[in-house]
């Protein structure tokens, strides 16, 4: 199947393993991993060169790290008591020794358990933290985003352009965001589906009599911009604005037949 | 499958289950430690802290979020990274600066039996300077896409396409 090859080869298995894509991302690629064999023996097969890579950078000395975990791990067998041979001391301070290791004993004890519980909690506290950190930081660039996208909105330059839907694609739409003071364009493609694999959309100024199309940018990586708001230059006395589908690269006229949706600007 | 049968008895508190991991994953998990951190004792104790982790949190791996090595190097990152913050390592390593892990591999002589020590040497020869960073930041030091589109000012696309033709080289030449 080509469309599971392209996948492969998009590299987003890398960032799958190195834990560089968000969660919802690594969530959808867990489920294709699971639906297709070959997808998980690319990841097994990615997973086991990082794995050589990283081994091959550890101080060699695994031996008697394994041990001194070990030790770590399993608490040491109970000493063997030798029991003393019978001395001269009376009997008495042989009890009264006795109690005391005991009352010693059951007191390291105790002492001994609240410290292993309280690391316990220590070290899930630690990576509880360490999870919702990673979390903060995803959200916060969010939110960043998000901020920037309002700001420039807001902006009182801007003239908002809606693009309706056309034969090509009658449920889509698109709004050009125009600021003709910076000549910048930000154009928010949320409405429009995502292109076919090698075609692109071309983002077009128009102005009329003489109909002349002027092509102001692609809408390059599209399926990864997740905001789907992409800004362009615009030094042109745009009149209208259109998008087309056009193969990979971008054409020099606009394929008509592919015009997704269209709009004109409001005379001022 | 066999590893998540493992994971599933390590979830359970099955020491040799844990012993088994242990084999599979200590000497990478070592490897990208003491690539953040660049000593090699305090590396050990790192490694130990997080196989405790490990050991201690299973319960909270998911595998629908990811792999058990991304999860893995996430706790591993996180631990060396919280290690080189912290007060006791600023104190006394004031000066060290962890090397990348080029630089690493390039001055090592002494190799696990379970490497192609060779072939990476090679590897990292013929690597080219894009990869040796995009390699850096979004393996060893855990940036994220986005993350490593700004800093090496790229579009995220190209990240990710770029970063695939340099694992593939790693691959053919590591791989069995």
């Amino acid at each position: 199947m080509a469309k599971i090859e392209d996948y492969i080869s998009s590299g987003i298995l890398e960032l799958y393993v190195y834990g560089a894509l968000s969660e919802t991302e690594s969530r959808e690629v867990t489920k294709m991993l699971k639906e297709y064999p070959e997808v998980e023996k690319e990841v097994e097969e990615i997973e086991d060169a990082l794995q050589k890579l990283a081994t091959g950078l550890a101080p060699y000395n695994p031996e008697a790290l394994l041990a001194s975990l070990k030790s770590k791990l399993k608490p040491h067998p109970a000493v063997k008591v030798i029991t003393p041979q019978s001395s001269y001391r009376t009997k008495w301070v042989t009890y009264i020794g006795w109690a005391a290791s005991i009352v010693l004993l059951i007191g390291m004890f105790f002492l001994f358990q609240q410290n292993s519980a309280l690391r316990q909690s220590l070290s899930e506290a630690e990576t509880k933290n360490s999870i919702i950190e990673q979390q903060i930081a995803d959200i916060r660039e969010d939110a960043e985003n998000a901020k920037q996208i309002l700001a420039t909105l807001r902006d009182h330059n801007i003239s908002r352009i809606p693009l309706k839907g056309q034969n090509a694609a009658p449920d889509a739409y698109a709004t050009v965001y125009w600021n003709d003071n910076d000549n910048t364009t930000y154009i928010d493609a949320l409405g429009l589906p995502e292109p076919p694999r090698g075609m692109v959309y071309q983002v077009w100024s128009l102005t009329m009599q003489p109909l002349t199309p002027t092509s102001i940018g692609l809408l390059d990586g599209f399926d990864e911009e997740e905001t789907k708001i992409f800004t362009l230059p615009n030094a042109n006395k745009s009149e209208a604005f259109g998008i087309t589908l056009e193969p990979e690269g971008g054409s020099k006229s606009p394929t008509m037949e592919q015009l997704y949706v269209l709009g004109t600007v409001a005379a001022p | 499958m066999q590893q998540d049968a493992l994971i599933v008895e390590l979830q359970k508190g099955n020491q040799k289950a844990f012993e088994r991991i242990y084999q599979l994953y200590s000497e990478s998990t070592y490897g990208i430690i003491f690539s953040i951190i660049g000593e090699k004792d305090i590396a050990e104790e790192v490694l130990q802290d997080v196989f405790m982790k490990i050991w201690e949190n299973a319960k909270s791996y998911d595998s629908s979020k990811g792999r058990f090595f991304t999860w893995i190097l996430n706790i591993a990152r996180n631990a060396s990274i919280d290690k080189i913050r912290s007060k006791s390592f600023k104190n006394k390593k004031q000066n060290l600066a962890a090397d990348n892990f080029v630089d690493i591999l390039e001055s090592k002589t002494n190799f696990s039996a379970t490497i192609d020590a060779i072939g990476l040497k090679k590897y990292i020869e013929v690597l080219k300077p894009v990869c040796k960073k995009l390699i850096d930041l979004l393996f060893f030091k855990g940036y994220t896409q986005k993350e490593t589109a700004d800093e090496l000012e790229m579009p995220l696309g190209t990240v990710k396409t770029r970063n695939r033709a340099c694992i593939n080289k790693l691959r053919e030449i590591v791989g069995n």
